[in-house]
């Protein structure tokens, strides 16, 4: 009665062979090498999950290319908006694929609230990982996820017939934008959470800032035609300069590429150094 | 089973005076504890009576605002890094990430231990072969069972050959099969590296079965110390000694324990949180 049937499976002392390398604990890297050991980690983690599920991908296409389809051809027609002599679908392709990479950074908090509900953050919080790496590196595969998304809305945008350049360096720069732009999305998104903690409460204020920030930025419309106080917003806005770097590089209109990426890349520090302050809140 | 206390050969675990409040609730209240090395010692106690914050404070998840955690020899409040290099962590929660294979979730925390790229595969291969996984490792842990998902979580603890692996609640909300299969594996893990093993659980026979020493642990502090037999045979001779007969059969676990919390046990065990926690993850295990 009490016997255990035969075929349940028992591990004993024996059992256990070929463990030589778990009796030894792995030398610890240098200082420096551990903030892009962790980001790469992090990194590789996003990209294997959208390898295993691409749902997310092909249903965040569908948003992007309905504004390029309905809005940028119709806006195309009507020529209501000053570019500046460009196509107005070409003027706008680089302000939706900006808005596409945005709007996967601005929830990514939700992820960390889920990894935290699920132990998974609370796990990694105790392995040899400053906090600001985790962030850096929760960040960065933010951006990878990202830039899958903008990569995606760049192939509808050349199906539409959008004038993009096949520039190598500039692609690389279009790459360093978004990555940069959603390092600060997300890591602004992630400071939200560990303010709210609660994934509810953060899908609301995400859903409530995406607009402001999109209607508030150049992606559809010159700064020069907003109201001054738009002008204001739009100029403390870094989705603006995202936008403006995407232009200057994707098709070849007049920007400030230098100033957008010191820009983004002090909001990015900014963003990273609010995260990690706040991620402590998210380990109680 | 005093010991000697050598500076150079430190304990596994030592808390001195560890007090952890939330707001006005003591989770935490004054807790003094050692476990030795190589031993599997268990911290029992209902919900609420502090094994987790307690864990927490250890793995240096929570801050040590009163008094000092030390694990073989480091401080848990001022050498951070030093103590997680140390620590293996299996939370309450099924932490393994659904998303990913069994293999990619063990060689994630490979490399955020560091591990060099050179005998990572290998690495990950033997933690997996350690816990049986080898044959589902390339499928996603969605798929697994409750029971699997722990055993990769040991995975993922074992691979960066800690010293102390801590393990919150390991068998909670699994079935008694792929409980005692959890069991096993830490045992035979344990009995193949020495690695000191310190679990928490509210399951008496599980802890009088298979740690070495226990620790009863009500409203904040360890109440009583000891081996299992140890305990049950001295709450055994007390009742003998008030009166009772030589024919009563020993106390278990549980007559000890409700013996040391003494009466309020009921009432006070656990709040509401603790109790959502514990059905969520009772939940998601199925």
């Amino acid at each position: 009665m009490s016997e255990a049937p035969a075929v349940l499976p028992t591990a004993s002392a024996e059992r256990v062979e070929g463990i030589d390398l778990l009796l030894r604990p792995p030398r610890p890297r240098a200082g420096w090498r551990l903030l892009p050991a962790r980001v790469g980690a992090m990194c590789t983690v996003e990209l294997q999950k959208l390898r295993h599920d691409r749902t997310e991908v092909y249903t965040r296409a569908i948003q992007p290319a309905l504004w390029l389809l309905i809005f940028g051809q119709t806006f195309t027609r009507i020529r209501a908006i000053p570019t500046g002599g460009i196509p107005y679908i070409d003027y706008m392709a680089p302000g939706i694929i900006a808005q596409s990479a945005m709007f996967i950074a601005i929830f990514y908090g939700i992820q960390i609230i889920w990894e935290r509900d699920a132990g998974i953050l609370n796990k990694l919080l105790v392995t040899p990982t400053p906090r600001s790496a985790l962030i850096t590196g929760k960040a960065f595969a933010a951006g990878v996820k990202s830039l899958i998304q903008a990569l995606v809305v760049v192939v509808i945008a050349a199906l539409l017939g959008v004038a993009l350049t096949w520039n190598p360096l500039k692609l690389l720069g279009v790459l360093g934008t978004v990555v940069l732009g959603s390092v600060f999305f997300s890591c602004l998104s992630m400071t939200i959470a560990g303010i709210v903690i609660s994934r509810d409460r953060l899908m609301g204020i995400g859903q409530a800032i995406t607009m402001p920030l999109f209607f508030g930025s150049n992606a559809l419309y010159p700064i020069s035609v907003m109201p001054g106080w738009l002008q204001a917003v739009s100029k403390v806005n870094p989705l603006s300069y995202e936008v403006d770097a995407l232009r200057g590089l994707l098709i070849g209109a007049h920007a400030h590429v230098a100033l957008d990426f010191a820009v983004l890349l002090v909001a990015a520090l900014l963003g990273i150094t609010a995260a990690s302050s706040l991620l402590g809140r998210l380990a109680r | 089973m005093t010991r000697d206390i050598d500076a150079a050969e430190p304990e596994a675990v030592t808390c001195t005076g560890l007090a952890y409040f939330f707001g006005e609730t003591k989770a935490v209240d004054g807790l003094d504890l050692s476990v030795h090395r190589g031993e599997v010692f268990g911290l029992l106690g209902p919900n609420g009576a502090g094994k987790t914050t307690a864990i927490r404070c250890i793995t240096t998840l929570l801050p040590v605002p009163a008094g000092m955690v030390r694990v073989f020899g480091s401080d848990a409040a001022k050498d951070r890094m030093g103590v997680r290099r140390l620590l293996g962590y299996v939370p309450q929660q099924l932490s393994a990430d659904a998303g990913l294979t069994g293999r990619e979730n063990v060689t994630l925390f490979a490399r955020v231990f560091d591990v060099s790229r050179r005998e990572r595969a290998e690495r990950v291969g033997q933690a997996l072969a350690a816990v049986d996984l080898t044959d589902a490792a390339d499928r996603l842990a969605k798929t697994y069972s409750g029971g699997m998902i722990r055993r990769l979580e040991l995975a993922q603890a074992l691979v960066s050959a800690p010293r102390l692996l801590i393990l919150d609640e390991p068998t909670i909300g699994l079935d008694p099969i792929a409980r005692t299969g959890v069991w096993e594996h830490i045992n035979a893990v344990r009995a193949a590296t020495g690695m000191t093993v310190l679990v928490t659980t509210h399951y008496m026979d599980e802890a009088d079965q298979y740690c070495d020493r226990v620790g009863l642990m009500h409203r904040g502090r360890v109440r009583a110390l000891g081996t299992p037999t140890e305990l049950r045979q001295g709450l055994g001779e007390r009742r003998r000694a008030e009166g009772a007969p030589a024919s009563a059969p020993l106390p278990t676990l549980e007559d000890v324990f409700r013996d040391v919390a003494g009466s309020g046990l009921d009432d006070k065990s656990g709040d509401f949180r603790d109790v959502r926690s514990t059905r969520r993850t009772a939940n998601r295990v199925g």
